[in-house]
C-alpha cells in the first residue's frame, strides 16, 4: 500500500518519463526530417534523389496526401535515414531547447511511414490492426472510430495466441446491428459494400478493387461542397469515415489499399478554381481509366504474356479462384491450345468449386482435387499458375492460404510456378512470414455438418481447443519461377525495381 | 436517403369488427398504449427520423389527441389521409403516395407488434440488392380463451405455403390456400435452378416489406394490383423466374417484349433490368461467390430480380387483427398487470394479469382477472370479471359476473348479471356485418 505522496510521486516519475520519451522521439524525427528537407524552414523542399519529395508543409490536409504515395517506402529510406539520423542525433542533442517549439503535423507528415489512410501508426510505426493485444491501441482505435461515428465491431471468439494480435470477427454480428437503418452517417452504397465485403459476397482482390471504386463514384457523383469548404480537402475527409467503416467490415486488401490512395491523390490534385460539377466528372472519368487500365487490360495483357507460356499437351495446375488466372485459361482456350487443368481446393472457402465451374463451363477439361492430394497429381503437372493477392516489396508472394504449400511442393518436384499479378497490387510492405500481419476469418466457418451432426459445435466450451481461420500466406520468391505482370514477365525479385520506378514516375 | 418508412394505418379491422366498430383499429389500447405506436416504437428505436403514415381522418383526429402519441413519438410523421369510404388496398395507398417516394421503402402495418432486430431483414435487401425483403414468423398457437367463441376454435385462416431454398433466405414460392384449388404446382424452371425447395406452412407473415423504388414506379403504371400482401408480393416472386427477367434482356429486345405483351409485365423489366450497372456486373464476375452450387449458372442463376425473406425463430411477433391475437398481445406487453392513469381503484379490489386503462372507476369488492378493461370504464362494487374484454366508456353494475365476455363501447351491464362466453354489443353494431 503506497500512501498518497508516494503515489503521486510515481504519477509524476511516468509523466517525466514518457514526456522525455516523447520528445526523443520527436527530435529523431524533426532530425531526420530537417536533415531530408536541408532547411529549417517550413517550405517543400527538392529532397534528395532516393527520398520522397515531401512537402512538410505545416498544413495537414494536403500532406495526408502527397505524403501518401511516397509514403510507402520503409524497405530502402527506412536504413539510410537510420544512418543520417544517427549522425544527427548528436548535433541537435547539443541544441536541444531552441527545437521545441516546432508542431506535431510535421513529424507526422513527412515521415516515410507506411500509414493507408485511417491507420494513423504511433511512432512505433507498427499498424494498429496487427496490434489488437495491445489495449492503448485498442483505446486509440476506439477513439478514432467514435469520433468518426463508425461502430467498433467487437473480436469474437477465443484467438490462438500466436495470432491473438490479429482481429477476430463472427460474420453472424454484423456491423450494421450497430447502425441506425436508414443510414445516415455512411452512404448506404458503402453500407451495403461493407455488408457484402463480410459476408463474402464480394470476395476476391479485383472484385473488391471494382466494387470499391463502383461505390466510390457513387460517393463522388453523390457529394456536395459544404459552404466555405474546398473539394479537394472536404472529399477526402468525407471519405475517411467510409473507409475505416469498410476497414471494420474486412481489413482492405493491399489492391485496395493502393486505389484510395491513387484516388485520393487525384482528389486532392484537384486545382481549387474547378467548378464542382466539372471536378465529380473528371474524378469519375479518373475511376473509369484506373479500372480500365489497371484490371481490364493488365487482364489482358497478362493473358497475352501467359498464353505463350502454355503448349499443347500442357497440364496446368491452379488453387483456388483466382479470376485472373481463370481470366487466362478461358482465353487460352479460345485461342486453341490444347491443354487440360487440375483444381486444388481446400477448406474451408472451397474456392476451387467456383473455378471449376467456369473452366468447365469454358470447356476447359478439368480435375478436381483437394490439397491433401497435391502430391498424388503433381507428377503429371506440366506448369502451375497461381494468382496474387499482393505482392510485397521484397519478392514475397502474399495470396490465399495454402498457395506456399502448393509451391513447396511443386518445387519439390520441379515443376515450375508462374504467378500472375498486376502491378496495381504491388505493395510496399515487407513481410517474411504469414503471422505478423494476416487476416483471421470467422471461426465458425471450419464447422462442418454431415449427416445432421456437428462435431465442432460446442468448441467454444473446450477450454484448451482453439479454432484458426486463416486467410492469407507468404510465398517466398525461391519458390517463384515467373511473375507475370503487366509489365511483362519478371523474375520475383524484380518486384522493388517495378515499385521504384512506379513511384519515380508519380 | 437510404429508406422511407410507410406506416399502414388505414385498414379496418374487419376480423374483429367487436372491437373495432367504435374505436378504429390503429387506436386500440395494447397495454394502455394505442396499437399503432408498437411499429412506431420499433422505427424510432431502428433509427428511422420520418414516417409517413397512411392513415384515414378519424385516426389522425384520435393520434392527434392521444397523449402517448404526442410526447413518446419523437419522429417526424408525415400524415397522409385517404377517404374512408373507398375500399383502397394497401397497394392502392402506395400508388397514392408515389410522388413521395424518392428511395426505396419499407412497409410496415400499423398492427405488428414484434421485438424483432430489423436490420437482419434490411441487410438481406442491401447485401443481395434486392427487390423485396419480407419478414416472417413461427406462428404461436393462442391458448387464451376468446370472448364469444363458443366450441373448439375452427381454422377459418387459410394456411399460407412458403417455399424458400437451402439457405432459407431466398424466397422462391408463396401462394394462398385459397388460390390452390387443383393443389400445389410448381414451375419446371423453378425446379431446376432450385432443386431442394424447403415449403414452410406454420409462418405468420409480419407484413414488414422492403421494397425497391422501381416496384412503385411500376405499381403506379399498374393499376390492377390493389394489395401488397394478396397480389404484389405473389407476383414478385413468380416474376423471379419469368423468361422475361432471366434472358438479361438488353435495351432492344425489351422493347421488341413491350410490343408483344399489353400488361405492365414489361414496365418492371425495365425498371429492374436497367439498374445492374456494368462496373456492378464486372465486380460480380470477378467475385468467386455464387450463392447456390452444383449447377453451371452464375451467382443468383443471373437473374437480377431476387426476393427474400427473414424467418423469425426466435422473439415476438404478433399481428393483432383478430380478436384472439387482441388479447394475446395484452396479455404479453403486460407482464402482470398495467393500471392506466386517472383512474380510481377502491379498497378490496384483486387485480390480477389485467390491462386497465385510463379514468377508470373500479368501485370495492370487484375481481377482475385475465381481462381487458378500455378507458373510461366503470366498473361497480362486487363484480367479478373474468377474461373478459371491456371495451371503452362501458358501464358494469353492481355485482355482475362476467365470465369471458366481450363487452361492446358504451354498454351498460345491469347489476347481478351473470354473463358467460357472450359478445354484448349495442343493437345499432348488430346492424354491421
Amino acid at each position: 500500500e503506497l500512501s498518497k505522496e508516494e503515489k503521486q510521486r510515481l504519477r509524476k516519475e511516468k509523466k517525466s518519463q514518457k514526456k522525455n520519451k516523447e520528445k526523443k522521439d520527436e527530435q529523431d524525427a524533426l532530425a531526420s526530417e530537417r536533415e531530408k528537407n536541408c532547411a529549417p524552414s517550413t517550405l517543400s523542399q527538392p529532397a534528395p534523389a532516393a527520398s520522397p519529395p515531401v512537402q512538410a508543409a505545416v498544413s495537414e490536409p494536403p500532406a495526408p496526401a502527397a505524403g501518401a504515395p511516397p509514403a510507402d517506402k520503409p524497405a530502402k529510406s527506412k536504413a539510410e535515414l537510420k544512418a543520417e539520423r544517427r549522425a544527427r542525433q548528436e548535433a541537435e542533442r547539443a541544441s536541444k531547447p531552441g527545437k521545441k517549439g516546432d508542431p506535431g503535423p510535421q513529424s507526422t507528415a513527412g515521415k516515410p511511414k507506411a500509414p493507408p489512410s485511417e491507420l494513423q501508426p504511433v511512432v512505433k510505426r507498427l499498424p494498429e490492426h496487427v496490434q489488437v493485444d495491445n489495449p492503448e491501441v485498442l483505446k486509440k482505435l476506439a477513439k478514432k472510430l467514435e469520433r468518426q461515428q463508425i461502430p467498433l465491431r467487437s473480436d469474437y471468439g477465443y484467438k490462438v495466441s500466436l495470432f491473438s494480435h490479429l482481429h477476430q470477427y463472427s460474420r453472424k454480428a454484423p456491423l450494421t446491428q450497430q447502425l441506425s437503418i436508414p443510414s445516415t452517417v455512411i452512404h448506404p452504397v458503402i453500407v451495403r459494400l461493407g455488408l457484402q465485403y463480410s459476408q463474402g459476397i464480394v470476395a476476391g482482390s479485383n472484385a473488391r478493387s471494382v466494387a470499391l471504386l463502383h461505390a466510390f463514384k457513387q460517393v463522388i457523383r453523390d457529394y456536395v461542397t459544404p459552404p466555405n469548404e474546398e473539394l479537394s480537402r472536404d472529399m477526402v475527409n468525407k471519405l475517411k469515415p467510409y473507409i475505416s467503416f469498410l476497414n471494420q467490415c474486412r481489413p482492405l486488401s493491399a489492391s485496395m489499399g493502393n486505389a484510395i490512395k491513387y484516388i485520393k491523390k487525384e482528389i486532392s490534385n484537384i486545382p481549387s478554381q474547378c467548378k464542382e460539377e466539372e471536378a465529380k466528372t473528371k474524378l469519375q472519368d479518373c475511376i473509369d481509366r484506373y479500372i480500365r487500365e489497371k484490371i481490364v487490360l493488365a487482364a489482358s495483357a497478362i493473358s497475352k504474356y501467359a498464353i505463350e507460356k502454355i503448349s499443347d499437351g500442357d497440364v496446368i495446375l491452379v488453387y483456388g479462384c483466382s479470376s485472373l488466372v481463370n481470366h487466362i485459361l478461358c482465353e487460352a482456350s479460345e485461342k486453341h491450345r490444347k491443354f487440360r487443368v487440375i483444381v486444388v481446393d481446400s477448406r474451408p472457402r472451397l474456392e476451387g468449386r467456383e473455378a471449376l465451374r467456369r473452366l468447365v463451363k469454358h470447356g476447359i477439361s478439368c480435375t478436381y482435387v483437394l490439397i491433401s492430394a497435391l502430391s498424388y497429381v503433381l507428377p503429371e503437372v506440366s506448369k502451375v499458375f497461381l494468382g496474387a493477392h499482393a505482392l510485397l516489396a521484397n519478392g514475397y508472394v502474399m495470396s490465399r492460404v495454402g498457395t506456399s504449400q502448393i509451391a513447396l511442393v511443386a518445387k519439390a518436384f520441379n515443376v515450375p510456378v508462374l504467378v500472375c499479378c498486376e502491378t496495381y497490387k504491388f505493395c510496399e510492405r515487407v513481410q517474411t512470414d504469414s503471422f505478423v500481419s494476416n487476416e483471421l476469418d470467422d471461426p465458425d466457418d471450419l464447422m462442418v455438418t454431415r449427416k445432421g451432426k456437428t462435431q465442432l459445435e460446442g468448441w467454444q466450451q473446450v477450454s484448451q481447443l482453439g479454432l484458426l481461420n486463416l486467410v492469407y500466406d507468404v510465398t517466398p520468391p525461391d519458390f517463384v519461377d515467373l511473375v507475370i505482370t503487366d509489365l511483362g514477365m519478371i523474375p520475383c525479385t524484380s518486384v522493388p525495381v517495378v515499385l521504384r520506378v512506379k513511384n519515380v514516375d508519380q | 436517403m437510404e429508406l422511407q418508412a410507410v406506416l399502414m394505418a388505414a385498414g379496418g379491422g374487419s376480423r374483429m369488427m367487436d372491437l373495432t366498430y367504435n374505436t378504429p383499429k390503429p387506436m386500440l389500447p395494447v397495454g394502455n398504449k394505442p396499437l399503432m405506436w408498437y411499429p412506431l416504437n420499433l422505427l424510432e428505436r431502428v433509427g428511422f427520423e420520418e414516417v409517413i403514415v397512411i392513415t384515414t381522418k378519424e385516426v389522425q383526429k384520435m393520434m392527434s389527441t392521444d397523449p402517448k402519441m404526442k410526447l413518446e413519438v419523437k419522429m417526424k410523421l408525415d400524415v397522409v389521409c385517404i377517404p374512408e369510404d373507398t375500399d383502397m388496398g394497401t397497394a392502392d395507398a402506395l400508388r397514392h403516395i408515389q410522388q413521395k417516394i424518392k428511395t426505396d421503402i419499407l412497409v410496415m402495418s400499423c398492427d405488428l407488434i414484434t421485438d424483432a432486430a430489423l436490420h437482419e431483414v434490411v441487410d438481406l435487401f442491401r447485401a443481395h440488392n434486392a427487390t423485396l425483403a419480407m419478414m416472417m414468423s413461427k406462428a404461436h398457437e393462442f391458448t387464451e380463451t376468446v370472448p364469444g367463441q363458443k366450441g373448439k376454435k375452427k381454422t377459418a385462416e387459410q394456411r399460407d405455403f412458403v417455399g424458400v431454398d437451402e439457405s432459407g433466405k431466398r424466397l422462391l414460392f408463396m401462394a394462398n390456400e385459397a388460390d390452390l384449388e387443383e393443389g400445389l404446382s410448381i414451375r419446371k424452371s423453378i425446379m431446376r435452378k432450385h432443386p431442394r425447395m424447403h415449403i414452410k406452412t406454420g409462418l405468420v407473415d409480419a407484413h414488414l416489406y422492403c421494397l425497391k423504388k422501381s416496384v412503385v414506379d411500376f405499381l403506379a403504371e399498374n393499376k390492377s394490383i390493389s394489395s401488397i400482401r394478396g397480389e404484389l408480393v405473389p407476383y414478385l416472386v413468380r416474376k423471379q423466374f419469368s423468361k422475361a427477367a432471366n434472358s438479361q434482356t438488353t435495351k432492344d429486345e425489351a422493347d421488341e417484349q413491350s410490343q408483344k405483351q399489353k400488361d405492365g409485365n414489361v414496365n418492371l423489366d425495365l425498371h429492374i433490368l436497367s439498374r445492374d450497372e456494368p462496373l456492378l456486373q464486372l465486380a460480380q464476375a470477378y467475385s468467386c461467390w455464387n450463392d447456390h452450387r452444383g449447377d453451371m449458372s452464375d451467382a443468383y442463376h443471373g437473374g437480377t430480380l431476387r426476393c427474400y425473406v427473414h424467418i423469425m425463430e426466435q422473439g415476438l411477433c404478433y399481428r393483432v387483427n383478430t380478436l384472439a391475437a387482441y388479447i394475446e398481445a395484452n396479455r404479453l406487453i403486460g407482464s402482470d398487470s398495467i393500471i392506466g392513469a386517472g383512474g380510481q381503484i377502491a379498497e378490496k379490489t384483486s387485480i390480477k394479469r389485467s390491462t386497465i386503462g385510463n379514468s377508470v372507476t373500479v368501485k370495492e369488492k370487484v375481481k377482475v382477472t385475465n381481462s381487458i378493461v378500455m378507458h373510461g370504464v366503470t366498473i361497480e362494487e362486487g363484480c367479478n370479471i373474468q377474461g373478459s374484454v371491456i371495451c371503452s366508456n362501458a358501464v358494469v353494475g353492481r355485482g355482475a359476473d362476467l365470465k369471458y365476455c366481450l363487452v361492446g363501447n358504451g354498454q351498460r351491464i345491469e347489476p347481478e348479471a351473470e354473463r358467460t362466453n357472450e359478445v354484448i354489443v349495442g343493437s345499432d353494431q348488430l346492424m354491421e356485418i
